[in-house]
């Protein structure tokens, strides 16, 4: 049971790392520069786009008078394609992503989320809707999202390796999948397959720890996982280097040719590269035409 | 044990080493423990197998390792000893004897460490021991022997040696026991010895330990026509040895020192040394004892006492006719060479008999009263020195003319004689040379000196014993006769330069000395010691050191006669009557003979080597070995080089010790070339403008001028050697600390030397100079303790407007109005003629402002300005004034008044046009 003076003090000091997670966001969104953020093609919209000559099937309607009179041809107006998307995210939450070798530095739960929470920065700004898969926060605009996101990106979960939430997808809807994907792919698998069933395309973003690329664990050991539901002894940890390296360079083709069956996109980050570097390959991602 | 001089006290302790092979089953069999780490990636690990399954075993060198750890720790606590005594001799009480006496002193050491190994053994065996000094024998104890073994520091050689009475009564304490006895000998003979040892040895074993070659003593000086008579004697007259002297005394300042050295030298056979020292009377006056060079006993020490000391010398003088001719006194020359050597008392006769001094000079004194005679003739008697000198008066005289005098040596002719004047034939004599037995012997006679006029003896039975100094064609020049302990002494000539050119020579004052040193009474005759009592003031102790003695009972003159040296008179130096006299652990004909001991007593030369015992070096191994061990169990498990381990050895390796060559080096560096310093304020900006700042004005010199300055340095005014900055740049931060009193001792000192130190106050935009600002007032804080002359705002002609650019104004980054400078003095005057003053003849120390002139002149690595100047076209100007102030201070610096000087050119190039 919390008790209400519990619950304050809890909720202050949550709400004392919302800012911070906030403020590191925005400042990361704000090495991306956004500049037009239309479609880049004609559609519904308000703003000009281009004036293209009249073609078979166009209506007299269309037809732009002022512009035809200045020439023999006739033109037509086209304005530009401006239609909000929607992107929903996923960000592991469970207690492998809390791992961090290098004191003070971020952990990769940190990094996902900061990275996730820069992306729906930007992807607000520019118009679309940004929510997290399954039905707890449905995709929305407006800054108030950015807060409500910030909210639910700060609640981490018990258990020991997360798995794709997929369910209450939008069909033809975006999608942004962070996690380390050490726990099972069965349920990844699950999930793409799922997502592609309904048109929703997007990112795979593997964010790992540097240790957990470079192994650097020498003589007796005994590994558990960060639940402890997991463990292997060993006696020379510097023998189980070269095949744990294998298992993790499978782990990592394996979502790759996932991602390509699929018609997503895998990229691995690794939490002592600059967060920005992620950014930018996310959002460009996100941008091309899916 | 093994072969090795090791043994076990403890040796059943040892069985433990059997449970080792156990040990190593045990140990096999557990592995080290795994190490628990969180890792995400364990997912990736499930599944893997170990492919080496041989490492969970300890590995057999770390076994090895822990094994030779125990098996150190159970050696150690065994006991090991090494250079083990042998088993013992013997099992009842034992008794260790020390001779004790001065002649023991040198090899105490020695005596004590045997005397400790024995009794250490005597401890293992858990036998009683005694130890008893024959020097000053007490009641016997036997104790056990670890209780004698922490009272052996407690025993001291003592300063004389054992005498038979008391050894008689070590027998009768002994009572009939059997004992065994270890003798620490130092090989002399004296009385009782041979008693007591066939009592000794009629009780048991008896061992005798001897280190060392032999005692040697040094006996008193005795002083011989002015020469100081040492000798040393030795027991062993074994084999050629050579021992120095060293006469010890107080330098002019009062301190301690040896005053001058010399060596025994003892032939092969020969039991005796002799040296004779010629020492200046003033030097010999000073010496208070001689020891022999690094043996210490107090037999090879001897005092000095009253007959080295300054000799009281009257000297008096026939009446005055005339004054202020001080070169013709008679007196004149003897005063000169007399005072440096002795107390002199001038005066009238009877004024100077009362003071009794041991030498009266009577300069061309012809005729004394009756009275006067008289007391003269008792005092020489007692063993005065009269000294007289002739004259014109001693001449014109007829004393000693018909009958001998008493107090004239000689019979002296009528008128005395002159030669080789412009009235008399030949020439003036020299000297001849002085007779080997005679107290003049030895001295060389120099050519020059010449003789025009001389009294002449008359020729009498007893003249020839009397000359001991003679002219070449064999007439007197002195002539001496004993009177009573006394005698007289008459020199033929006068005591200034009118009728010899003596006193003018070296020989005279050597002359001189000689006579003075006969002049030492005998006081130690038994005559004059009866009926008097002595207080000890200083006593030896048994290695030779001075002890006082004021607490110690008085001595009566004969026993201190007697000389029989014991508790109850310490050699030392006692005190009668304002009289000092030294006695000495040995008299004046003191030898030392050795002791023959029975060919079946076995007699050691050297301690064996001692009895160590080993427990605690290896049990110290086993602590070395575990600590080996631990790293050892962290490299097996891969913990070894875990961050926290390597940053901790990272540091140990990355934290040398303060490296003094490198500031050495810096120092090197900084004094080959012109370096500017800036005083370090601790805040950062602060000291950053400074360093660019200096660098611009290093740069604009470079440019401009003859100088060329290296990179300006920051200077910690706690740390660095400020005398190698010609110039410090002090910017003042109202937040600096104020340095330390040793810093300012050294800013002191750098004022004082020429340096100078430029205060900037950085605040002339919104202050004036002064304690309005913060800055200001923490300058005066700062400036408190520094000796800073008067100043005064930069006059119209200080040689700071003139030394390279001609200026008026000092900006800065600010163009505040003052610029304080040492004042000018107060009597310089502009001269005639001259379009400056004369101001000061140094540079000034302090130059005070507050226009932050760094900022002005700073520029960063591109050559860039840092801060900007004022705005546009006047800015520039004002930067460029700026670099000319700082041109020309640094001139200031470098060349002094070299340009206040130029006030003489107009005068020089008049000169010149001429």
């Amino acid at each position: 049971m919390t008790l209400p003076t519990q619950l304050r003090t809890r909720s202050e000091t949550e709400a004392a790392r919302l800012p911070p997670l906030l403020a590191r966001a925005e400042h990361l969104a704000g090495t991306v520069l956004l500049g037009d953020h239309g479609r880049r093609r004609s559609g519904l919209g308000d703003d000009f786009w281009q004036y293209r000559p009249v073609r078979p099937g166009d209506s007299m309607r269309m037809v732009d008078w002022r512009r035809s009179a200045k020439s023999d041809g006739q033109f037509v107006r086209e304005r530009e394609w401006q239609v909000a998307q929607s992107v929903m995210l996923w960000v592991d939450q469970s207690a492998s992503m809390g791992f961090g070798s290098v004191k003070g530095a971020d952990t990769k739960c940190d990094r996902a989320r900061v990275i996730a929470l820069a992306v729906s920065i930007l992807l607000i700004r520019g118009g679309e809707r940004v929510g997290l898969t399954g039905i707890s926060l449905p995709p929305r605009r407006g800054e108030g999202q950015i807060l409500r996101l910030t909210d639910r990106l700060l609640q981490p979960e018990d258990e020991d390796y997360g798995s794709p939430e997929a369910r209450a997808m939008l069909p033809h809807a975006r999608a942004v999948f962070l996690s380390d994907f050490l726990g099972k792919t069965d349920a990844v698998e699950a999930a793409l397959t799922k997502a592609a069933d309904r048109g929703v395309r997007g990112v795979l973003m593997q964010v790992l720890d540097p240790a957990e690329e470079s192994f650097p664990f020498r003589g007796r050991a005994l590994f558990e996982s960060m639940g402890a539901t997991l463990r292997h002894e060993t006696k020379k940890a510097d023998d189980l280097k070269a095949r744990y390296l294998d298992r993790l360079a499978e782990r990592k083709a394996r979502l790759t040719q996932l991602a390509r069956a699929t018609g997503w996109q895998f990229t691995s980050h690794r939490t002592d590269a600059p967060a920005q570097v992620a950014l930018q390959w996310l959002y460009r991602a996100l941008e091309r035409r899916g | 044990m093994f072969g090795l001089p090791i043994a076990f006290s403890a040796p059943w302790l040892l069985t433990a080493l059997i449970a080792l092979p156990v040990l190593w089953l045990i140990l096999r069999a557990i592995p080290p423990a795994p190490v628990r780490r969180r890792f995400p990636g364990v997912a990736l690990l499930l599944g893997l197998q170990d492919e080496d399954t041989v490492t969970d075993r300890t590995p057999w060198w770390l076994l090895l390792l822990r094994m030779m750890t125990v098996a150190a720790v159970i050696v150690g606590l065994a006991g090991p000893i090494l250079n083990p005594d042998p088993a013992g001799d013997g099992d009842g009480p034992l008794l260790i004897v020390f001779d004790g006496g001065w002649a023991s002193a040198d090899q105490w050491d020695a005596h004590v460490s045997a005397a400790e190994a024995e009794l250490a053994k005597a401890a293992r065996q858990g036998r009683e021991a005694a130890v008893i000094n024959l020097a000053d024998p007490v009641e016997v104890q036997f104790l056990t022997a670890d209780i004698w073994r922490t009272r052996l520091a407690g025993l001291q050689p003592l300063p004389w040696l054992p005498r038979a009475e008391r050894l008689a009564e070590v027998a009768d304490a002994l009572g009939d026991g059997a004992v065994e006895t270890f003798w620490l000998s130092s090989g002399l003979e004296f009385a009782g010895r041979s008693d007591i040892l066939g009592d000794l040895r009629s009780r048991g074993v008896v061992r005798v330990f001897q280190p060392g070659t032999g005692a040697i003593a040094l006996l008193p000086p005795k002083f011989e026509d002015g020469h100081i008579r040492l000798a040393a004697v030795r027991a062993m007259a074994v084999g050629g040895r050579d021992v120095g002297l060293n006469a010890i005394g107080r330098d002019p300042g009062g301190n301690e020192t040896v005053l001058a050295t010399s060596r025994f030298v003892f032939d092969d056979g020969a039991a005796e040394a002799g040296v004779d020292l010629v020492l200046p009377s003033e030097l010999r006056a000073r010496i208070t004892r001689f020891e022999l060079a690094g043996i210490r006993s107090a037999g090879t020490v001897v005092l000095a006492d009253d007959a080295l000391q300054r000799r009281e010398i009257a000297l008096v003088a026939g009446r005055q006719d005339r004054e202020g001719l001080q070169l013709l006194s008679p007196l004149h020359y003897l005063r000169q060479a007399l005072v440096p050597t002795a107390d002199v008392i001038e005066g009238p006769l009877e004024d100077v008999l009362l003071a009794n001094p041991q030498v009266i000079v009577l300069a061309d004194v012809a005729v004394l009263s009756d009275a006067e005679s008289a007391a003269l003739l008792d005092w020489a008697e007692a063993g005065g020195l009269l000294l007289r000198f002739a004259g014109p008066k001693l001449a014109a005289s007829g004393v000693s003319r018909k009958e001998e005098d008493p107090l004239m040596p000689v019979r002296l002719r009528a008128g005395g004689r002159s030669v080789g004047g412009a009235m008399s034939w030949g020439e003036p004599k020299a000297l001849a040379p002085f007779d080997d037995n005679g107290p003049f012997a030895g001295l060389s006679v120099p050519d020059e000196v010449r003789v025009t006029a001389q009294v002449m003896a008359q020729p009498d039975p007893t003249l020839a014993d009397r000359v001991i100094a003679a002219l070449s064609d064999g007439t007197p020049l002195v002539t001496r006769k004993p009177l009573g302990d006394g005698q007289v002494v008459l020199f033929h000539v006068t005591a200034n330069a009118e009728w010899s050119g003596l006193p003018l020579s070296g020989l005279f004052v050597q002359m001189l000395d000689r006579l003075a040193a006969l002049g030492i009474a005998d006081r130690t005759s038994a005559a004059n010691m009866e009926g008097t009592t002595w207080q000890p003031q200083k006593v030896l102790d048994g290695f030779g050191a001075l002890q006082d003695g004021q607490s110690l009972a008085g001595v009566s003159g004969e026993s201190i006669l007697a000389g029989q040296i014991g508790p109850q008179l310490r050699p030392g130096l006692y005190i009668s009557d304002a009289q000092r006299l030294a006695v000495n652990a040995n008299g004046p004909d003191a030898e030392l003979r050795p002791f023959a001991w029975p060919a079946d007593v076995p007699v050691e030369g050297s301690a064996a080597p001692p009895a160590r015992e080993l427990g605690g070096l290896i049990l110290g191994l086993a602590l070395a070995l575990l600590l080996a061990d631990i790293a050892a169990s962290l490299l097996v498990s891969g913990r070894l080089w875990g961050s926290r381990v390597v940053a901790v050895l990272a540091l140990a390796l990355a934290l040398p010790p303060y490296p003094a060559d490198a500031q050495e080096d810096t120092a090197v560096e900084i004094a080959a070339e012109v370096v500017f310093g800036h005083v370090l304020t601790g805040d950062g900006q602060v000291d950053q403008a400074a360093f660019r700042g200096l660098q611009g004005l290093s740069r604009v010199l470079t440019f401009r001028t003859s100088i060329e300055p290296a990179t300006p340095r920051g200077v910690d005014l706690e740390r660095d050697e400020l005398a190698l900055y010609p110039l410090l740049y002090w910017p003042i931060s109202p937040d600096q600390p104020i340095p330390s009193d040793e810093a300012y001792a050294r800013l002191n000192t750098y004022l004082r030397s020429g340096g100078m130190i430029l205060f900037d106050t950085r605040d002339a935009d919104v202050a004036g100079f002064g304690a309005a600002s913060p800055n200001g007032r923490k300058l005066q804080r700062l400036a408190l303790p520094l000796d800073i002359p008067a100043l005064e705002p930069v006059p119209q002609d200080h040689v700071l407007t003139r030394t390279f650019y001609l200026l008026q104004d000092f900006p800065g980054r600010y163009a505040g109005r003052d610029l304080w400078v040492e004042a000018a003095p107060p009597d310089a005057e502009q001269i005639e003629g001259m379009p400056f003053r004369n101001l000061n003849d140094g540079v000034s120390p302090v130059v005070i402002g507050g226009n932050d002139w760094a900022a002005a002149w700073a520029i960063d690595d591109n050559g860039r300005f840092v801060y900007p100047v004022g705005h546009g076209r006047g800015g520039e100007r004002q930067r460029e004034l700026a670099y000319r102030f700082g041109v020309n201070l640094v001139m200031h610096v470098l060349t002094g008044n070299y340009k206040s000087d130029q006030v003489h050119v107009p005068a020089l190039l008049e000169r010149l046009g001429q």
